[in-house]
């Protein structure tokens, strides 16, 4: 199993050179995308079967690369092969759209060579089983990914956000590499030899900081967000596809495997910092998302809340463990992972209809389109799906994993410390806003972009998509749904990576009546996913067949009504920012300190009445630009160093020398 | 024969449901018009608009979509599944499993998604204020009814709502302060998300204020009728709701007598009334609120909820 894996992860190690010639060819991309198809497919294949068929066996293999005295090990245990299931199959549907979207590439050689070396990356990460093979990968990883999102070095702030990436992934890396520096001191780099040590209750503490910090900077957590928004917008759209559905994933994944796996058991106090940490991603990062005009940059914030619901669901899981209820934890711990799933589907989904509207359109402001439904039918369908799943609707999937989230916070009173009975709740409600938001924002998405009439020449001239493209989209669309109406085999998949990591299991859900699930007790709470959609499809048809049979079927065209004011200029409609206007005003004046200048020109004078809004990112002004001030000032201090004269430097070599002198002699 | 008997009490009260939305919303209309000293429309006249709606060609606005048409069948199936959920007459129906509360509600943002969609669809002004109104509004009536369903099924330790309203018909309750919260914020939020006064008012047209009808300025024929049956299918879940989780007496279960049954549909008609009595009464007594005191409105709701989930933490028995 694990000597399949490996094979194909070398292969696409191979392609990443054969990337550079490609790159000349007329259908070297054609090739490249092929490859890479063939290998993650082999790559998810292998993974589903091991996770489905052989969850209790954990091959592993030792290749003689990497630190001379250690090598580079790896493992494939159940939770390594989910996560290899969740990056494959993200990288299989990239790579099919990049079949037919990456034909498109102006500069392909800034494209090929570092897709499948990411892919490679974001695979062996998952994989490695020894602390300097995992940084080695992590690292590769982001560099790979960096080098594509400077890809179309030319766009305006597209050079800024890789820099502002550098910037936080080296931070990242730092944070994990102390993190993996505290666990290897007493016991080395092998991951097994960590987990076999008894390290000291600070020391455990220490670690989950700072894997808190480094992991959660990469996957998006507020305040380590900043990056996020800028970079993964500014990649081609299959990468950003990529990196908000899958990379996000493999943070999570560091997170789950040093926190759940290498670490003794967990202390009550982590959960706290988890779940402090989690809640107000999830609704801040919605928050933004609603405010956004660029559809790229909306998808991005919204993985932000997404990764937040996530870290909700492991710091129940990490609550509920401490205090010795695994059988809950085990619920928590399978919604987490059952979201991560789904958001790895329904995001790469998004991010590919944007993508394809980038592509047709070269917009991706949603002020310049509207009535894309109409020119790209198919699309529209699409995305509409995923909209849809991504805001938590029956029947679809997002909903699944959010209502077991909910069921495990209705099982917290049980917990008996104070301080999660108080903050649990917040948290609930937290979620529970970032909800509605997430509705909100997607209808915001879906109206501006796809319906409504055309706002610019581009949008309406826009044209269907090619057919490699559709079919990577309705893939996902499919297994959207098919995970929403069939959520038992998804949980009962997601068994034994819950008893290796939370020691306990969900209830087997296959077994029951109509593929019902039930996460508890029947006489607590259940869900059938696939009788609410035959029970809807069902009343719907009926209703549409009796009406056209029994009343009437005649329809006519007419011009729209609109009261009585119709206006055939598009501009009458409303705009993205428009339509979020009444959130902001009762959310964003504290949050963003958004206001509104009004200028009104003074009567008979001819200048335009102008509207414009204020938003700051208070996060931003509050952390990161006090810090980069504070490194601009030291760097200009410093760099007079560089203008002086040659009796002042012979002046400071003479005291440098004086002061060593003095620390020998003492 | 258990089997049948259970079919057919499902079909029951799907029907019910159905049948009884029009003459709830014929009520409070002529409750209304009567506390205002008006005669008012006929008790059944919102069957008559159905019928008249349903005969009547379609007018399609011109650059409508496919999924203009499509979505008021999706709302009419959404919200009609969600409403015979519910219990009525009678708690463990056949499919009572089938969504739990917090599904039922989600199936309702479901309906409401897509309603907003429809708003912005034909590409109008009107159409886009209503949707921006009601999402609005939705994000804040969403998260306050979740959190009331929080701490009512953490006092009776289930979101499946046979189960909660078998709970609250028991001894089990007693008197609880959180109940009552519970009780206040889901009220508020049956108001704004039926688009009631103050929040919105369904009789209004041609008012800057209006949020519901503008979404669905567009429609006409059997597509407006269905979304007028979805708003009165609303309206009717949301009063159930309030009957079977507050006023839980007299509900039948699944497996009574059918006479035990009748006397549980009988009781039910009897809430139904009280509820739409109260919701007249309140209507006329207060006055429209401005679009942007709404927030104020539904945060009392989001406050109130929130702090009766905090008292069932801190508290089994308040």
């Amino acid at each position: 199993m694990i000597a399949v894996a490996l094979w194909s992860v070398a292969a696409l190690l191979a392609l990443a050179p054969a990337g550079v010639v490609l790159s000349t060819r007329p259908r070297g991309s054609t090739i490249l995308y092929g490859g890479c198809l063939i290998a993650t497919s082999t790559l998810c294949v292998t993974a589903l079967s091991d996770l489905l068929y052989f969850p209790h066996l954990t091959p592993t293999a030792t290749l003689p690369i990497g630190l001379p005295w250690l090598g580079a090990h790896f493992r494939l245990d159940a939770l390594s092969a989910f996560f290899l299931v969740v990056v494959n199959l993200g990288g299989a549907a990239a790579s099919l759209f990049a079949l037919g979207y990456g034909q498109h590439e102006d500069s392909p050689g800034r494209v090929l060579p570092f897709y499948p070396a990411y892919l490679a990356g974001m695979n062996v990460v998952v994989l490695a089983n020894d602390a300097f093979s995992f940084l080695v990968a992590w690292e590769f990883m982001s560099v790979t990914s960096w080098a594509m999102v400077v890809s179309h070095h030319r766009e305006d702030g597209n050079v800024r956000a890789g820099y502002v990436y550098l910037l936080m992934a080296s931070f990242g890396t730092l944070a994990l590499l102390l993190a993996f520096g505290l666990l290897a001191s007493g016991a080395g780099y092998d991951f097994d030899a960590i987990r076999a040590s008894h390290p000291s209750a600070a020391l455990t503490g220490m670690v989950v900081i700072l894997t808190l910090l480094g992991a959660g900077s990469k996957a998006g957590l507020v305040p380590l967000h900043a990056w996020l928004p800028l970079a993964h917008p500014a990649a081609p759209s299959h990468v950003s596809g990529l990196m908000s559905g899958v990379m996000t994933k493999v943070a999570v994944y560091g997170f789950v495997r040093i926190v759940f796996d290498l670490l003794p058991e967990p202390v009550w106090w982590w959960s706290i910092v988890v779940l402090l940490v989690g809640g107000p991603t999830a609704t801040l990062g919605v928050l933004y998302a609603l405010m956004q005009r660029d559809i790229k940059r909306v998808l991005a914030y919204s993985t932000i809340e997404n990764i937040g619901i996530i870290f909700t669901g492991l710091g129940l899981a990490l609550a509920f463990k401490a205090q010795g209820l695994d059988w809950v934890a085990a619920l928590a711990f399978t919604a987490a992972l059952l979201h991560v799933f789904n958001h790895a589907l329904f995001k790469s989904l998004l991010f590919f209809g944007a993508g394809a509207v980038l592509e047709v359109t070269g917009e991706r402001d949603m002020e310049k389109l509207g009535g894309l439904i109409h020119r790209m039918p198919k699309t529209a369908f699409a995305v509409l799906v995923g909209c849809v799943a991504i805001s938590a609707l029956p029947p679809f999937n997002g909903f699944v994993s959010e209502w077991l989230t909910f069921q495990a916070i209705l099982l917290s009173p049980q917990l008996p410390n104070w301080g999660l009975k108080l903050i649990i709740p917040a948290v609930g409600g937290l979620l529970a806003l970032a909800a509605a938001f997430a509705a909100a924002c997607f209808v915001k998405l879906y109206g501006i972009s796809f319906l409504g009439r055309p706002r610019s020449d581009v949008a309406a001239s826009a044209h269907e998509t090619d057919r490699f493209s559709l079919s990577a989209m309705f893939a996902l669309a499919a297994l959207c749904l098919v995970a929403g109406i069939l959520p038992g085999l998804f949980i009962d998949a997601l068994a034994p990576v819950s008893k290796a990591m939370v020691g306990n299991v969900m209830p087997h859900q296959t077994g029951l009546e109509w593929m019902t699930i039930v996460p508890i007790a029947e006489s607590r709470s259940s869900y059938n996913g696939l009788l609410v959609f035959l029970f809807a499809a069902l009343s719907g048809m009926a209703a549409s067949s009796a009406i056209h049979r029994l009343a009437s079927d005649r329809l006519r065209r007419a011009p729209a009504w609109d009261c009585g004011y119709p206006d055939p200029n598009p501009a009458i409609q409303y705009s993205a920012s428009s339509f979020s206007q009444p959130i902001r005003r009762v959310f964003g004046s504290v949050i963003f300190a958004a206001h509104e200048i009004g200028e009104m020109p003074q009567p008979l004078s001819p200048a335009p009445a102008r509207l414009t809004v204020d938003m700051r990112d208070l996060i931003w002004d509050a952390l990161y630009a006090p810090i980069a001030k504070v490194i601009g000032v030291a760097t200009e201090r410093i760099n007079m160093l560089q203008f002086l004269t040659i009796r002042r430097y012979l002046t400071l070599v003479f005291a440098a020398l004086i002061v060593l002198l003095l620390v020998v002699a003492l | 024969m258990t089997a049948l008997r259970d079919i057919l009490s499902q079909g029951v009260q799907m029907s019910l449901v159905l049948l009884l939305a029009p003459l709830l919303t014929g009520f409070v209309r002529k409750v209304k018009a009567r506390l205002l000293r008006r005669r008012g429309p006929p008790l059944l006249q919102p069957y008559r608009d159905l019928i008249r709606l349903m005969r009547k060609d379609v007018v399609l606005a011109d650059n409508a979509s496919w999924l203009f048409r499509v979505i008021p069948y999706l709302m009419f199936a959404g919200t009609w599944v969600a409403a015979s959920l519910v219990p009525t007459f009678g708690n463990g129906l056949l499919f009572s499993w089938t969504a739990d509360l917090i599904a039922i509600i989600a199936l309702l943002g479901s309906a409401r998604f897509f309603q907003a969609l429809a708003g912005m669809d034909v590409g109008t002004a009107f159409g886009g204020i209503g949707s921006s109104r009601e999402v609005m509004i939705a994000s804040l009536a969403e998260p306050a009814m979740l959190i009331t369903v929080f701490s009512v099924a953490m006092i009776a330790g289930s979101t499946q709502l046979s189960y909660v309203a078998e709970f609250m018909g028991s001894d089990a309750v007693g008197l609880r302060v959180s109940l009552g919260m519970a009780f206040v914020a889901l009220t508020i939020v049956a108001l704004a998300e039926n688009a009631r006064i103050p929040v919105d008012n369904p009789a209004t047209h041609l008012e800057l204020t209006m949020v519901h009808e503008a979404m669905v300025l567009e429609y006409s024929g059997r597509h407006l009728a269905l979304v007028d049956l979805s708003s009165q299918l609303k309206l009717l879940l949301y009063v159930s709701l309030i009957a079977c989780v507050f006023l839980p007496w007299g509900t039948a279960t699944a497996d009574a007598s059918v006479a035990r049954l009748g006397l549980g549909a009988l009781l039910y008609l009897g809430k139904l009334a009280v509820l739409g009595f109260l919701l007249a009464l309140f209507e006329t007594s207060i006055a429209k609120m401005r679009v942007f005191r709404i927030p104020e409105f539904l945060g009392a709701a989001l406050m109130l909820a929130l702090l009766a989930t905090l008292l069932r933490f801190v508290s089994g028995s308040l």
